[in-house]
């Protein structure tokens, strides 16, 4: 079902740039030989302009002519069963299907005639025939295509009926409705078999759950293998439900409240994909959220996460009055706002008082907006008077901004996610988009699936390896911590064998570093062979790898924290952008650096000036030009010398040199490594302040809790991993009363720094104001455009959807060498297992927003992925409860026995605290970053007696 | 701090400029990285175990880099 409002054009519009001029000419978007053809006809006598290749369907609905259909909905391809949306064409026989029919120069189409309207009322009464007449207690009333349809075609009477008296049954009314699914129930009586669900399964997720079973009268909508939803492989994306005409598949909130009685426009708060929803609302209550078919980071899909697991914001686990303890093992108590930021504000000041106004910082969060993360670090840099900033990027892709600012000169990815549908080969790294990024991963999957090649390069075989018509071309199944043993062995092979695109580099490249560059990989020692025993990966298979996507047409890289969380993740993200220049494989569609963000603000909170080395726009704080200008604004002066990380805010503490935390929307105590390390230095500060929406593990060490926001009740942006900003609006007021930007504007006053905007509007136009990359952006412009990708200013006015398209940021494209380096976390007889990180579909991160939705129907506790042979040895069967030891520490897990990790290495997820998967990971970091080496511990796993 | 945490952190980035062929460069790009990433607190410590048991624990490129860091300070 279309979200309220949304026109559905019946099929898909024709992409721009995809008609070839010259027969059987190639059509390369943006040559001359691929333009827009545009042909003109004739609609019920209006003159009509449409891209070759329109339906007529589509092209009707484009004019304002609705055609009667069923089948048709415009997010899938054109199916042509359910012969609602037959006319005329002059001069040609018969009624086609014109939602089959592409529209021809010169055609004269008549969508309404007496025989037309009979043919579809006869039609219709077949449907109507077999479908139960309920409509008044249907969850579908008032939004339902076929009552719709009935309605338009003017169907008065029904003449049969499956057995006497049947009018208004259904033959599968005794089949049970499915109800497995906490999302949405499936309703077989109410199908009327227009095979919508099961094309969205195919086409848009790409799982291929669905079926139509049977033939005839008996054809029904099956999922899997006649199982129920829950029991199919059926990842609940929704695309089913949103595709189906009726009340078949339907969300359980609208079956329980109703249908909704306006819609907002806003952007999810879950992964870095930012997909963009309809938020469906009673009053300020969500009954549903419906993928925005306009919101171009999902054209319209969405996952289990963004679709379903909303249901958090209004948990009555939120906390909603500000609460203060002198210290952490007294018992929390309310006070009202004021208060709480007056006490906060007091122990700050005496802390700095004390110990210098370098001992207190701010942690913000990739979940908060641009808005309230930009005022956080302001606060930081004015209000306290340093730049102790840091945000929970630091511990997932602080590497792509320093690896890509170093080779291309700018801290970002180069695409758009549509990019991908230009791509001829797909090389995936240290990601696992399935899970991570679903929809994304839609896309990338349908790329694949249209003939694309795929690499994939991880240690475990993640779903991308083979899934239905999917199977990559290679896998290689490296060991953890080797990325860049395998990148640099690739580009051996790419330089040794002469498939550097020479006039690339020539021309957009440092000669002096290239030449450095190809000395290096070029050596014996970075061979594939000589690097085979460190990594595990036959040197067979990365020369074909290598050869693959050197020799692409456009070959693009998609890379995720398997990349970034290593001791060696700059180098690897370098490793990468050396590839992608080396094969001339930048600049253009189809091509790339792609870092898959982890939430949905880690760009944006980076672009903010939350790293306490940057201003926003990530200049350095020692930039005099950059400092004084923020001076001349903010009226303060600004510390020259970078701040404090995370980690070293932790160590600082623990040394009594850091004592006070201003922590937004961040949870170290659950997502930081070596969480005993963490309690340790949480505890040794003498004022800490939570805002968030739960009372969560880090709250457990603080003195003051101020209540945070949903994305539900923020006003704001977010910006996706393609650079994309897009709208955040809020769709219910705080439940605490005041919004997080509220809060830190009311923080920061309290600490004696006046700070006064009306609305996040004005936030952005002082962001855009002093951010020469956000300079072209303002409420305004997003209103209009729907979202925008950054750089937008003068240049670029409407934004940069392709980054260094004639010249890099930084001028030429720079090579750097990437030795690789074992990580210091070796195996050993004590430690003989490398333990790997991750996370599932249905959950996110730490799991405070999932673990508190029915997504804990499917994925309710943290597993440890072993190998049987490992398991074997160690006595472990599928499900016993394992202890594992790190050198940080130890916890239990319940076991799971898959050959999905090789032999000597076990995974698990960290979604839930009471498996504490960080008690046992390290405080080994990235060396230019200090980001966590999350995806390499040396563990040793062992049966507990008794499990 | 914790001075083997900060010596363990300048080796690590040592090592990473070790394989540019330019040792003059390499000690540059060490001590520029120290000095645009580290808050002044860590770099003094780092400083400070030159002529100490540490100094012996830095890579001779890390040495050199602390070293230029130190006199750029003075200077």
């Amino acid at each position: 079902m279309n979200a309220r409002g949304e026109i559905d054009y019946g099929t898909p519009g024709v992409p721009k740039g995809t008609q070839s001029v010259g027969a059987g000419s190639l059509c390369v978007p943006g040559t001359p030989l691929c333009r827009q053809v545009t042909v003109k006809l004739e609609i019920d006598g209006l003159a009509v302009s449409v891209p070759a290749g329109t339906s007529l369907l589509r092209a009707a609905a484009e004019a304002g002519v609705m055609v009667p259909k069923l089948c048709a909905t415009d997010s899938l391809k054109a199916f042509g069963s359910c012969r609602l949306c037959l006319v005329e064409i002059e001069g040609r026989k018969g009624y086609p299907a014109s939602c089959t029919t592409p529209a021809e120069a010169g055609m004269k189409v008549r969508t309404q005639s007496p025989k037309l309207a009979e043919l579809r009322r006869n039609v219709m009464e077949l449907y109507i025939s077999d479908h139960p007449l309920d409509c008044l207690t249907c969850s579908a009333n008032g939004n339902c295509e076929l009552q719709t349809m009935a309605g338009v075609v003017g169907l008065r009477e029904v003449r049969y009926g499956a057995g006497e008296a049947s009018l208004g049954e259904n033959h599968f009314t005794d089949v049970v409705r499915d109800e497995s699914n906490p999302y949405f129930s499936f309703d077989p009586g109410k199908c009327i078999v227009c095979n919508r669900c099961v094309r969205a399964c195919e086409e848009q997720q790409g799982t291929f759950a669905l079926t139509i079973s049977g033939r005839g009268f008996d054809s029904r909508v099956t999922a899997g293998q006649d199982e129920s939803f829950m029991d199919s492989e059926c990842v609940s994306c929704g695309a089913c439900v949103n595709a189906c005409p009726t009340a078949t598949l339907m969300e359980k909130t609208i079956i329980d409240k109703g249908q909704a009685e306006h819609s907002v426009t806003t952007t999810c708060a879950y992964c870095g994909v930012g997909c963009g929803f309809r938020a469906e609302m009673q009053g300020t209550e969500v009954v549903r959220m419906v993928p925005w078919k306009d919101g171009r980071a999902n054209e319209g899909h969405a996952c289990v996460k963004g679709r379903f697991a909303w249901g958090y914001a209004t948990h009555p686990d939120r906390i909603t009055k500000p609460m203060i303890r002198a210290k952490i093992g007294d018992p929390w108590r309310e006070v009202p706002w004021d208060d709480a930021l007056a006490y906060a504000a007091s122990e700050f000041r005496r802390i700095q008082a004390r110990h210098g106004r370098n001992a207190v910082g701010a942690i913000v969060s990739s979940r908060c907006t641009n808005e309230e993360d930009y005022l956080v670090q302001k606060l930081v840099r004015t209000a306290f008077g340093n730049n102790n900033v840091d945000t929970c990027a630091r511990v997932c892709h602080s590497p792509t901004g320093y690896g890509l600012k170093q080779t291309l000169g700018e801290s970002a990815g180069t695409q758009t996610f549509k990019s991908v549908e230009q791509a001829d080969v797909i090389v995936v790294i240290g990601a696992n988009p399935s899970d991570g990024h679903p929809v994304f991963a839609s896309r990338l999957k349908r790329r694949v699936r249209e003939g694309a090649q795929l690499v994939v390069i991880d240690p475990r075989e993640i779903d991308l390896v083979s899934s239905p018509h999917i199977k990559a071309a290679h896998h290689l199944k490296l060991k953890p911590g080797t990325n860049v043993a395998v990148l640099s062995a690739m580009a051996h092979v790419i330089v040794t064998e002469g498939r550097v695109d020479s006039a690339f580099v020539a021309e957009r490249c440092e000669a002096r570093a290239f030449a450095e560059w190809r000395e290096f990989v070029a050596r014996p020692a970075n061979s594939p062979e000589a690097l085979e025993a460190a990594s595990g990966v036959p040197a067979a298979d990365v020369r074909a790898a290598a050869r693959l996507y050197a020799g692409a047409g456009n070959a693009a890289i998609y890379y995720g924290l398997g990349v970034t969380e290593h001791s060696q993740g700059s180098t690897a993200v370098i490793a990468i952008a050396n590839l992608a220049m080396a094969t001339g494989n930048v600049g253009r569609e189809g091509v790339g650096v792609n870092p898959l963000r982890g939430q949905n603000n880690v760009q944006g909170s980076c672009d903010m000036g939350s790293f306490p080395h940057e201003l926003p726009g990530y200049r350095h704080v020692s930039d005099t030009l950059t400092r004084e200008m923020f001076e001349r604004d903010w009226g303060v002066e600004i510390q020259p010398e970078p701040g404090l990380r995370i980690p070293n805010m932790l160590d600082a503490a623990l040394d009594g040199s850091f004592l006070g935390l201003y922590c937004q929307g961040e949870d170290p105590a659950q997502s930081d490594p070596n969480t005993h390390h963490v309690v340790a230095a949480l505890s040794a500060m003498e004022c800490v302040v939570v805002q968030d929406l739960f009372l969560n593990e880090t709250a457990k060490y603080a003195h003051v809790f101020l209540p945070g926001a949903s994305f539900l009740e923020k006003d704001g942006t977010f910006t996706n991993a393609e650079r994309r900003i897009s709208r955040v609006r809020g769709v219910m007021p705080p439940l605490a009363g005041m919004a997080d930007w509220e809060v830190t504007m009311a923080l920061a006053n309290a600490l004696g720094y006046a700070m006064h905007y009306e609305h996040p509007s004005r936030i952005m136009d002082e962001i855009a104001r002093l951010t020469p990359t956000f300079a072209g952006v303002s409420y305004d412009k997003l209103e209009r455009a729907g979202s925008l990708q950054w750089p937008c200013n003068e240049a670029a006015p409407e934004g940069t959807p392709t980054m260094h398209v004639d010249e890099f940021v930084r001028g030429k494209g720079r090579f750097l060498i990437t030795q690789y380096v074992p990580t210091d976390e070796k195996v050993t007889r004590r430690f003989p297992l490398l333990l790997t990180t991750g996370r599932v579909l249905s959950q996110y991160n730490v799991g405070a927003q999932t673990r508190r939705t029915a997504n804990t129907d499917f994925y309710g506790a943290d597993l440890l992925e072993i190998h049987p042979h490992d398991a074997e040895e160690r006595g472990i069967r599928d499900g016993d409860r394992v202890g594992i030891e790190s050198r940080a520490g130890s916890t239990t897990l319940p076991a799971t026995i898959t050959e999905r990790v090789q032999p000597g290495v076990v995974y698990t997820t960290f979604h839930f605290p009471e498996s504490g998967a960080n008690v046992i990971t390290t405080d080994n970091s990235d060396w230019a970053t200090n980001c966590p080496e999350y995806k390499v511990t040396a563990v040793q796993v062992s049966r507990l007696s008794g499990a | 701090m914790n001075p083997d945490t900060l010596i363990r952190m300048a080796n690590q980035i040592g090592t990473f400029f070790e394989a540019m062929p330019d040792r003059e460069q390499a000690v540059k790009d060490v001590a520029s990285h120290l000095r645009r990433t580290w808050d002044p607190r860590m770099r003094t410590q780092l400083l400070s175990t030159l002529g100490g048991a540490g100094e012996a624990k830095l890579k001779p490129l890390v040495r050199d880099a602390v070293i230029a860091l130190r006199q750029a300070d003075s200077a």
